[in-house]
């Protein structure tokens, strides 16, 4: 008899989803599918709103990445306007995005995922969060927590909010970073390269005791997708879009993302509100492709900082070249964020830092534009189409999150196929499936275009549709 | 010109013949909230925030025209005024589509400082959702109409500073709106000579300069009163 076991929602990542595990009739793992089940419905209500507004808007999106939809949507705006932004502007926005880089990738590495792997995957699950994290290594979770805020702090100097600041615009920015925010960066930069470093060690020294999540979270082959910078380096805000395969070789380069149409192909499941994106050439579902901080590391030739290249040396050398396990997404956080540290420490002596010219204006010259911008989850694609007066007529977002979903769900069943055996399921099997989800960082408010209470809930469902056994944690 | 003498909360108050309850309390430095009032142009009592309860009349009376009399005796802030003017800003957030986070009048909004005045964290009717209209056609301006809470400053400061009468109310109860010449796209009202003062008066974020993003929008309300002191007073400097 199939049977089905249902991990509904998953814990300790932004959004609201189940996983729905399906057992053969020798009760072996038959498939797993990782289901989004929330609906926001954002493309559909900002029609008829001036695009002007659309990046204060789609920041609302999501509390944690609310920089990636407001630069995204300041692109599309710029394409919209037909303006090629200030160079302050450039460099502010960027500056932004790096914070907002800092700031995500420690809230996934510390808050939510570090408790796995420091306290134990089989670990009381009442305490396997941050707060148990705090009750077990206070320093390392303070200098998490510090270095979150951080990167907060960097978002918060210029936009004058650390959440939902409407600040990067359509043209530009609104306003330069002061003198006094410069000097605030430079003295808080040491603090969090060190925590970075720290944590870089750390967990370095973890990986030989997780040779079996190295091997079991997502190792497979897949296509990576990201933008990279004129000459192969690491980017996160401009460039062009690249392709590479598991084993490095560059399939696609120098794509544009007024082009997305062209290579991108979304499918829709029934069973999830969330698409399936795919690369169009290999089609549905062989054009599956992995976005984020393992895909950006893998498809760049280099970072252009001395700490961060070091550790992409160290990196490649741990992965035997490209890194095929999703369980590397957490190592390439790191990573990033220290690029991020290093990027933020040029910047800040750029003169063109405190300019007052930030922000061009225009009016409506072009109906249509497609924006890109690497959030810390991944690429991100605003799409606007316009009425002459500006007022938006259709809207597309293509998510990170979206774009790892063929990529999630293969990792779920992987994982389920290697932990789960026979009809006794421990709540430490099911965090393990949930873990791999994780390592993706998925933040499915903005896939979905909310955030919770999140218990585990657990049934092992006959295929007559009986609960068979059920596993609550609250 | 005769004095009347009166009462203000308990404080005895002299004003001259003609003045509103307003003017009078604002001389003697009472505050008494109100929404659709707008310096330098004529007065309409059209939101209620300014009534006021006056001792032997069980009607409340709108401050902003009801003219002093002699040994008067007004309230400005009884618990009962508080519950209406409270049930007003409700009424009004519930009846239009006030989204504040988002908005570009965000934190500098009239509607918005009142709700947070009189004490509104939530509204106790049902939202009404109304679907309205955004035009944005107006090469320098644009109207939001989800936003606007029919005050007719712009009606008024239009006509009467401006002279052009680019705006008038039209339909009538639930289903009146602002509309700009002969319902035409504001673009092809050639009344208007934007100049911007319907801009300055609006205490929401519903008339705005395109291109403002959320939480951006600046009014220089004290060109609307120059104009008025340079017309009636030959104050020709600011």
């Amino acid at each position: 008899m199939t049977k089905k076991i249902v991990i509904d929602p998953v814990t300790r990542i932004e959004g609201h989803a189940k996983i729905s595990i399906y057992l053969n009739d020798a009760g072996e793992v038959d498939d797993a599918r990782f289901h989004v089940v929330e609906y926001r419905g954002f493309e559909k209500f900002c029609e008829g709103r001036p695009f002007t507004e659309m990046a204060g808007i789609t920041a609302r999106i999501c509390g944690i990445c609310p920089v990636s939809h407001l630069l995204a949507s300041a692109k599309t705006g710029d394409k919209i306007l037909a303006v090629t932004i200030p160079p302050a502007a450039d460099k502010l926005r960027r500056l932004m995005n790096l914070g907002q880089i800092t700031q995500s990738h420690a809230l996934s590495f510390f808050h939510l995922s570090s408790p796995d792997w420091l306290l134990g995957w089989d670990s009381d699950p009442a305490k396997r969060n941050v707060f148990g994290l705090i009750a077990a290594d206070p320093d390392l979770a303070r200098a998490g927590i510090r270095l979150r805020q951080f990167g907060q702090t960097v978002i918060e100097l210029l936009g004058a909010k650390k959440i939902h600041a409407a600040w990067a615009v359509p043209g530009g920015v609104r306003s330069p970073l002061s003198p006094e925010g410069v000097a605030w960066i430079r003295d808080h930069l040491p603090e969090s390269r060190a925590t970075v470093k720290m944590a870089l060690e750390s967990f370095k020294k973890l990986m030989g005791s997780l040779t079996t999540e190295i091997d079991k979270f997502g190792h497979f082959s897949s296509l990576f997708m990201g933008l990279v910078g004129k000459n192969g380096e690491w980017e996160h805000y401009g460039g062009q879009i690249r392709f590479t395969d598991s084993e490095g070789n560059i399939v696609a380069d120098g794509l544009r993302e007024d082009d997305y149409q062209d290579y991108l192909g979304e499918a829709v499941e029934k069973w999830s509100y969330l698409k399936f994106p795919y690369y169009k050439p290999l089609g549905y579902p062989d054009g599956i492709y992995r976005v984020g901080p393992l895909a950006r590391v893998n498809i760049c030739s280099n970072f252009g900082t001395p700490e961060a290249d070091k550790e992409l040396q160290e990196f490649r050398a741990r992965a035997g070249g490209v890194a095929n396990s999703s369980f590397f997404y957490h190592y390439a956080r790191l990573i990033e964020i220290l690029a991020a540290l290093e990027r933020i420490e040029q910047l800040i002596d750029d003169p063109d830092i405190s300019s007052q010219r930030v922000r061009a204006n225009a009016g409506i010259n072009q109906l249509e534009g497609i924006g890109v911008s690497e959030a810390p989850r991944g690429t991100l694609f605003h799409h606007y189409q316009v009425d002459e007066n500006g007022v938006i007529q259709k809207v597309n977002l293509i998510i990170a999150t979206g774009q790892n979903n063929l990529a999630m769900n293969k990792t779920v069943a992987q994982i389920a196929k290697h932990y789960i055996q026979g009809t006794e399921i421990t709540e430490g099997m099911l965090n393990r499936v949930e873990a791999g989800i994780r390592a993706f960082d998925p933040c499915l408010s903005c896939s979905t275009h909310a955030a919770g209470q999140m218990p585990l809930h657990v049934q092992l469902v006959g295929s007559d549709g009986s609960i068979l056994s059920e596993v609550y944690r609250n | 010109m005769s004095v009347k003498t009166l009462t203000i909360n308990n404080t005895p108050v002299a004003a001259e013949e003609g003045k509103t309850i307003l003017e009078a309390a604002k001389e003697a430095g009472i505050h008494i909230p109100t929404l659709c009032f707008l310096e330098g142009v004529s007065t309409v009592a059209a939101c209620r925030m300014c009534l006021v309860e006056i001792e032997g009349i069980n009607k409340l009376l709108p401050a902003c025209v009801t003219q002093v009399t002699e040994a008067i005796v007004v309230h400005t802030n009884t618990p009962k005024l508080q519950e209406y003017r409270r049930m007003v800003i409700e009424l009004l957030f519930a009846e239009g589509n006030h989204v504040c986070s988002i908005c570009v009048a965000n934190g500098n909004c009239e509607l918005q400082n009142l709700a947070i005045e009189v004490g509104m964290d939530h509204t106790r009717f049902p939202y009404r959702f109304p679907k309205r209209s955004v035009d944005v056609s107006h090469p320098q301006f644009g109207i939001d109409r989800n936003r606007c809470i029919l005050c007719t400053r712009c009606v008024r400061v239009c006509g009467e500073i401006e002279g052009a009468h680019v705006w008038d109310v039209a339909q009538r109860g639930a289903d009146a709106y602002i509309v700009s010449g002969l319902s035409q796209p504001w673009s092809e009202v050639e009344a208007c000579t934007s100049c911007g003062k319907c801009v300055d008066a609006c205490p929401t974020g519903a008339i705005f300069r395109k291109g403002t993003t959320t939480a951006e929008k600046q009014r220089d309300r004290a060109k609307l009163q120059f104009l008025v002191d340079a017309r009636e007073k030959h104050e020709w400097t600011r």
